[in-house]
């Protein structure tokens, strides 16, 4: 295979950048080795920052997160609710921080009002009654799938592909340039090798693995972050403590539900990683004090992801060795520059999904650079296509098309998430696009389904069987397909198995192992 | 305000409580039944007695006595240990005549499980399988060529993907999908079999399924094969197809487990158990002469029994046998002690499918040779209470595929231990 650009990774950054090149008339190609947002792009809270975050750790990456939310406000408003958003204290709260928090936003040039707590209890019924200051900012919810999803469909559009489930195993160097990458295809486990011109490296917290493949030394710390989903949504706007960030103090909605979060733990490996039992119980005392009501809240899953941060940790962490306060900024690194003096290789790693369009841009000034491509960026003022088939992972919507046109034949596969069948007929064609067949998984990462109380007891089978009929499932894989769709779910209901989600999870076990015999060969 | 006497209260109407109300009152015992039917309205009809031992080893047991036998040897604090294996087989036996008595014969092969296919196409190894789903178990054996049809509008169910999915044990499935008669739209599968319980609509299907039957040996659809009249339905498509028929157990909530309630529902108050169905005891107390004092909240107001014994058949969590919360596992009736893993950590596994199965599915109340619940040193709690069925600790019955074994078979043990007690 042939091609101007490899890309490795699907995330937000490497659809991104797909996109920007794709429309500056650069040919590439996007492998991963599991599928668009494995990785952090889809372990994450889905807020678009306005900044105020991180007034006080990175003045700097503040001000580029304040003036992307405003881009991405423009050119892609069908992946954004603009909630706007609020920064709470509650008494016992560091004082000076929030004496100091307007002044800090005004000096990065991110906008704050002061709002009086009585007023935002009125406008956040949920908040604590014990709440002593509020400020309001200008944060955003964004949905990460459908921002990748239609950055790949406008990849596409103009030549641009993607290769799922292809996984980078090594690079024949030579004379100071890559020739070929190697893939496995992680399905059937054949090699392929690409011969790229530039060779992108866009692998998140995997970037020092990959790089590391390349012979190019690049240290990276990994940090893994806990989320947890409550049931129903608790609060209209984005909820943020006013204190320095710590644990459990984000609370953002997405369509009916709100996510809660996060933690920071050092991790070894990106890969592997659980949301676990203390770091749940830690997210919900933590929030709690800022909302009451997570206390008692009924969650239906948890999930996490690894932040990249880039550096080995000296440089950045301040004294207590807390990656929060870590750098958000990116790393750009043209590994021509480098000591690997590697001429064709190029990573891009670190920044948030907030400022995935601008790591894009940078990226994509480097790469034409260096093909000799004169053509400026318009992702900034292009706006981002609404790809019908890339749509149905936000919540809500798949129902409203299903009341919409409620064909008598069109039956629901997701009852919890009303995911009728002509969804998955879309993404099966959208899938089909791409080459691959489709899987439960794949189906799942592309709409609501499993993702309800029901924890896909039985949505999984219902896919299976209509996948099976319409020709999409063939042989006994069926079999496999669903305990990885099962697996995949479990992880992130694990941690939250007490009360009545154990009694359902019970059921899951009695059907899919005391009668379906899931797990036993 | 009403309160009645009687022997023994059950607590509880799953299997394990329908199976207890029905041996307290054969022993004479004047009985009253209280509870929810629970998961046995999910279940697929099938009658597990032991599936899999030791639990890992991916074999399923040939010989289930033998495994009980080895179980027993091995997991000394497992339920089956306190019984022993004449004891159980009449246990079994008596619920077996009891379901056939009331129109639902079951088959066993002596000292022998049983292979069904299911709808994802998986092989289920049971005990005892109702006479509707027997030929199945015959045509797999002998790996027949079968047609295997469905129905357009039943969600979760595909002779296409089971067929497709058994291929290569057993060749020669062949789906087909037709219409059911006089339906449209989505298809429940209760409505179905209560639609089969009529004359007509089981010609029509006949005559749906006839022009696909080619050079198949048989034919097998999904379980909704009738809701009273199963064995009768089955019979007659049987005639009029002229090639054994038989149902393949569905995914949930399965017609096989709402026949079962509905005959127990009717059989058990003709038999003079005082059944309050659908209905809770939200409390118990001890009186001074030692009998139990129950209330149960019923629409008519709250009721009363005072009763010399009574035996918890309450379940587990989806029952609310058991309740969990972050900190802990209670039994909320009795606040009876409860074994369990130290913390919420190790109650499941990262991997739903480990083979070992996960710790929180051993937890439960922990009884003693008579069926009375102990606590953590061994010491009998009550000595007029008994506990029975899946709320019992020290067995995980979806993984040893045992749910219903464990169920006739503890609520025998604790029945007879009732029984001679009063
Ligand atoms: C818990 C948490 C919460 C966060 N919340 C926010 C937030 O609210 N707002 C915000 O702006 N940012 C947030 N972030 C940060 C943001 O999610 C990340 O910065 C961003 O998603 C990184 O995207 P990426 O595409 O660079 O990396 P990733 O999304 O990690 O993509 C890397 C991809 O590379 C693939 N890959 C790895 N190795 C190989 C290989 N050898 N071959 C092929 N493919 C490979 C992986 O499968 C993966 O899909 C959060 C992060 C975490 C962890
Ligand atoms: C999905 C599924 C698949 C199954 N598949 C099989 C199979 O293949 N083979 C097999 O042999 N068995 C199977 N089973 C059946 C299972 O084995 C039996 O349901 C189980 O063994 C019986 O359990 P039980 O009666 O102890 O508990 P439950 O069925 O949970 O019954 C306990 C009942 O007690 C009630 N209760 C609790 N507390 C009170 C109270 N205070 N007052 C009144 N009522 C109360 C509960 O509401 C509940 O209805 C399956 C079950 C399910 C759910």
């Amino acid at each position: 295979m042939q091609t101007q650009v490899l890309i490795i990774g699907a995330g937000v950054t490497g659809t991104g950048l797909a996109r920007d090149l794709a429309m500056r008339g650069v040919d590439c190609v996007v492998v991963d080795k599991q599928d668009v947002n494995a990785g952090a792009s889809g372990g994450n809270h889905g807020l678009l920052h306005s900044g105020a975050r991180y007034i006080a750790s990175d003045a700097a990456a503040a001000a580029e997160c304040h003036a992307e939310n405003r881009i991405l406000k423009r050119i892609a408003p069908h992946c954004i609710e603009a909630t706007g958003g609020l920064f709470v204290a509650v008494a016992g709260d560091d004082e000076n921080y929030i004496t100091d928090f307007a002044d800090a936003c005004r000096r990065c040039r991110v906008p704050v009002m002061a709002v009086e707590p009585k007023d935002a209890l009125e406008m956040e019924p949920a908040l604590s009654r014990r709440l002593i200051a509020a400020f309001a900012v200008d944060d955003a919810t964004i949905d990460p799938f459908r921002l990748s999803l239609n950055n790949m469909a406008g990849a596409r559009q103009a030549g641009g592909r993607l290769l799922r489930h292809h996984r980078v195993t090594g690079f024949e160097v030579h004379a100071g340039r890559i020739r070929h990458t190697r893939l496995r295809d992680e399905i059937t486990g054949r090699d392929l090798f690409v011969a790229a011109d530039v060779v992108v490296n866009a692998a998140g917290a995997w970037a020092g693995t990959v790089a590391g493949l390349a012979g190019a030394p690049l240290p990276m710390r990994c940090s893994k972050g806990t989320l947890l989903v409550t049931q129903s949504r608790l609060a209209s706007r984005v909820i943020n403590r006013l204190r320095r960030p710590t644990d459990g103090d984000i609370l953002v909605p997405g369509g009916t539900v709100s996510v809660l979060g996060t933690t920071s733990a050092r991790v070894a490996d990106p890969d592997g990683v659980y949301p676990e039992i203390d770091e749940v119980d830690a997210i919900i005392a933590q929030g709690a004090a800022m909302i009451p009501e997570l206390a008692t809240s009924r969650y239906i899953r948890a999930f996490c992801g690894v932040r990249p941060l880039p550096g080995d940790g000296a440089a950045f962490a301040d004294g207590d060795g807390d990656d929060r306060a870590a750098s958000r900024g990116f790393l750009l690194m043209d590994h021509h520059r480098a000591p690997e003096r590697l001429a064709n290789f190029i990573t891009i790693t670190g920044g948030k999904l907030t400022t995935f369009r601008l790591m894009a841009e940078k990226t994509a000034d480097l790469v034409c650079e260096r093909l000799g491509v004169v053509a400026p960026c318009r992702t900034h003022c292009e706006p981002l296509p609404d790809a019908t088939t890339e749509r149905w992972t936000q919540p809500g919507l798949a129902p409203a098309e299903w009341w919409r046109r409620k064909a008598g034949g069109d039956l629901l596969l997701c009852e919890c998430e009303i995911v009728p069948q002509s969804t998955v007929d879309q993404i099966v064609a959208g899938l089909g696009a791409l080459g691959g067949r489709p899987n439960l998984n794949a189906v799942a990462l592309r709409s609501r389904i499993g993702k309800g109380p029901c924890q896909g007891t039985f949505c999984s089978q219902r896919l299976a069987a209509y996948l099976y009929d319409r020709g999409h499932l063939a042989g006994d894989v069926g079999i496999e397909q669903l305990r990885l769709f099962l697996r995949e779910r479990w992880r992130g209901q694990r941690p939250l198995l007490w009360d009545l989600p154990l009694a359902q999870a019970e059921l899951l076990e009695a059907m899919h192992c005391g009668l379906f015999g899931l797990e036993l060969d | 305000m009403n309160d009645e006497r009687c022997d023994v209260v059950v607590i509880g109407a799953g299997l394990t409580g329908l199976a207890a109300a029905l041996f307290a009152v054969r022993r004479g015992l004047d009985t009253v039944l209280v509870g929810r039917t629970g998961a046995l309205g999910f279940a697929s009809g099938l009658l597990d007695l032991l599936g899999v031992h030791p639990v890992g080893g991916h074999t399923p047991l040939e010989d289930p006595w033998q495994g009980i036998t080895a179980l027993r040897a091995d997991q000394p604090q497992h339920p089956y240990a306190l019984i022993d294996n004449p004891a159980i087989e009449r246990a079994l036996g008596t619920v077996l005549a009891f379901l056939a008595a009331n129109g639902h014969p079951y088959i066993t092969r002596p000292h022998r499980n049983q292979t069904v296919p299911t709808a994802v196409g998986t092989l289920k190894t049971t005990y005892a399988l109702p006479c509707t789903m027997a030929p199945g178990a015959m045509a797999l054996a002998r790996r027949v060529p079968c047609l295997l049809v469905d129905f357009h509008g039943l969600k979760g169910y595909s002779a296409r993907q089971i067929a497709a999915t058994l291929a290569g044990v057993w060749p020669g499935l062949t789906p087909v999908r037709i219409a059911f008669p006089e339906a449209h739209g989505e298809l429940l599968p209760e409505r179905l079999a209560r639609a089969l319980d009529t004359v007509p609509a089981r010609e029509k299907l006949v005559a749906a399924i006839g022009p696909h039957l080619g050079e198949a040996a048989a034919v097998g659809l999904p379980a909704v094969l009738g809701f009273y009249h199963s064995p009768a339905v089955v019979a007659e498509l049987q005639q009029g197809l002229g090639v054994p028929v038989f149902e393949i157990p569905t995914m949930l909530p399965a017609v096989g487990g709402l026949r079962l309630r509905e005959l127990f529902e009717t059989a058990l108050p003709a038999m003079g158990v005082r059944s309050l169905w659908q209905q809770w005891v939200d409390g118990a107390r001890r009186l001074p002469d030692g009998r139990w004092r129950f209330s149960v909240a019923a629409p008519s107001g709250e009721q009363h029994f005072t009763a010399r014994g009574a035996v918890l058949c309450s379940g587990r969590f989806f029952g609310k046998g058991l309740h969990a919360d972050r900190h802990g596992i209670r039994e909320p009736l009795f606040q009876l002690p409860v074994v369990q893993p130290p913390h919420r950590a190790d109650w499941h596994h990262k991997d739903l499918l480990a083979p070992e199965g996960h710790p929180i599915n051993r937890a439960g109340v922990a009884v003693d040779e008579t069926f009375r619940p102990v606590d953590g040193r061994g010491r009998l709690v009550h000595d007029n209470l008994f506990a029975a069925g899946t709320l019992l600790a020290h067995q995980d019955w979806v993984r040893q595929k045992c749910g219903s074994g464990l169920a006739i078979a503890t609520a025998y043990a604790a029945v007879r231990a009732c029984a001679a007690l009063i």
